[in-house]
């Protein structure tokens, strides 16, 4: 364990606490009005991993859906990641249960701050990368325990709380701009994106990266020639 | 079926499903990474995805009537401005959620 990459992954991962936290809490509520142990939040939280989806399932336990149905609402739920996981290819080059386990872990936050952030100057990246996902983890695990665990006896008002993950987003676009100086790819996504949100608003993550990302692909010539 | 069974199926399930959408690529493109294309979208998707997800995460603001989102403007406003003001990811984050949670909770603009 090196002490200098786990504290920039610290610190870099300090607004995702501050989302995953009320985020997993909510979901730890909800999840314990359905009478289940609250130790199955954390289970949810450790093997499952997936905010959107977690949420879905609540509503899916409750109507007591069959195995298929979540099988297959959990694959279209999450089948952006497919899109994530396309433009790591090159970044994730650990092997073994290191790559195993950033994989798994690899979330729309986790995914944001490792394609934006960098470790110390001389420290591994794939450590850092390693760090980063373990403390996402941990927060969201925390969050849908305590939820579960302390239910609708909250006191704490921690409504918009979770604006901390858009204001990161915000960061992050901000860094890559800086990064890209190129507008192509801003205008495409934005584009996709209000017009998703317009046709597709269930789908709207989906659609709006598989068209981006489509798009981007389509018009490298062009892309490429601006840079 | 026992309820604690049907739900520990239901998390197998979940589990899988989730870590395969998120392996696909990796399986799929596999000694593909370092291939111009890849580097390609590596370096581009990114700020798209950027782009998307704040918007997402603003889908559920009503732009139509009152208060017209402004507490997520303004607050969106607070981290841009600090952040390319300062550069400090922390402090741009936590004044606007401060902000916000104030706005929010004390209804602001409501």
């Amino acid at each position: 364990m090196n002490t200098q990459t786990t504290k920039y992954a610290f610190e870099a991962s300090l607004p995702v606490m501050f989302g995953y936290v009320p985020l997993g809490m909510a979901f730890g509520v909800l999840f314990q009005d359905l009478g289940y142990g609250w130790y199955f939040a954390t289970m949810m939280g450790i093997f499952v991993f997936a905010g959107a989806a977690q949420f879905m399932a609540v509503g899916l336990l409750a109507a007591h859906a069959g195995l298929l149905e979540v099988a297959v609402s959990t694959l279209v739920l999450n089948s952006r990641h497919m899109f994530f996981g396309l433009s790591l290819l090159t970044r994730y080059h650990a092997v073994g249960l290191k790559k195993f386990y950033l994989i798994f872990g690899l979330t729309d936050e986790t995914y944001s701050l490792i394609t934006a952030s960098h470790p110390p100057p001389g420290e591994d990246e794939q450590n850092y990368y390693f760090y980063l996902t373990a403390l996402n983890h941990f927060y969201w695990v925390v969050g849908c325990t305590l939820g579960a665990l302390l239910g609708a006896s909250v006191e704490f008002d921690s409504r918009g709380m979770d604006f901390a993950l858009t204001a990161l987003f915000m960061v992050l676009l901000i860094e890559q701009w800086k990064k890209i100086k190129n507008p192509t790819p801003f205008i495409i996504a934005f584009g996709c994106a209000v017009g998703a949100m317009w046709f597709f608003p269930d789908k709207m993550l989906l659609v709006a990266i598989a068209l981006s990302t489509a798009i981007l692909f389509g018009l490298k010539p062009v892309v490429d020639k601006n840079k | 079926m026992n309820d604690n069974i049907y739900l520990l199926s239901i998390i197998a399930v979940m589990t899988v499903a989730t870590f395969a959408t998120r392996a696909f690529p990796f399986v799929a493109l596999k000694g593909k990474g370092g291939h111009p294309l890849m580097d390609y979208i590596g370096r581009y998707m990114p700020p798209a995805v950027m782009t998307i997800l704040v918007l997402y995460s603003m889908k559920n603001v009503d732009i139509f009537n009152a208060p017209f989102g402004a507490n997520e403007f303004i607050a969106l406003g607070i981290t841009t401005a600090v952040h390319l003001w300062k550069e400090n990811s922390l402090l741009s984050i936590f004044s606007a959620t401060a902000f916000y949670m104030a706005a929010l909770q004390y209804g602001l603009f409501a």
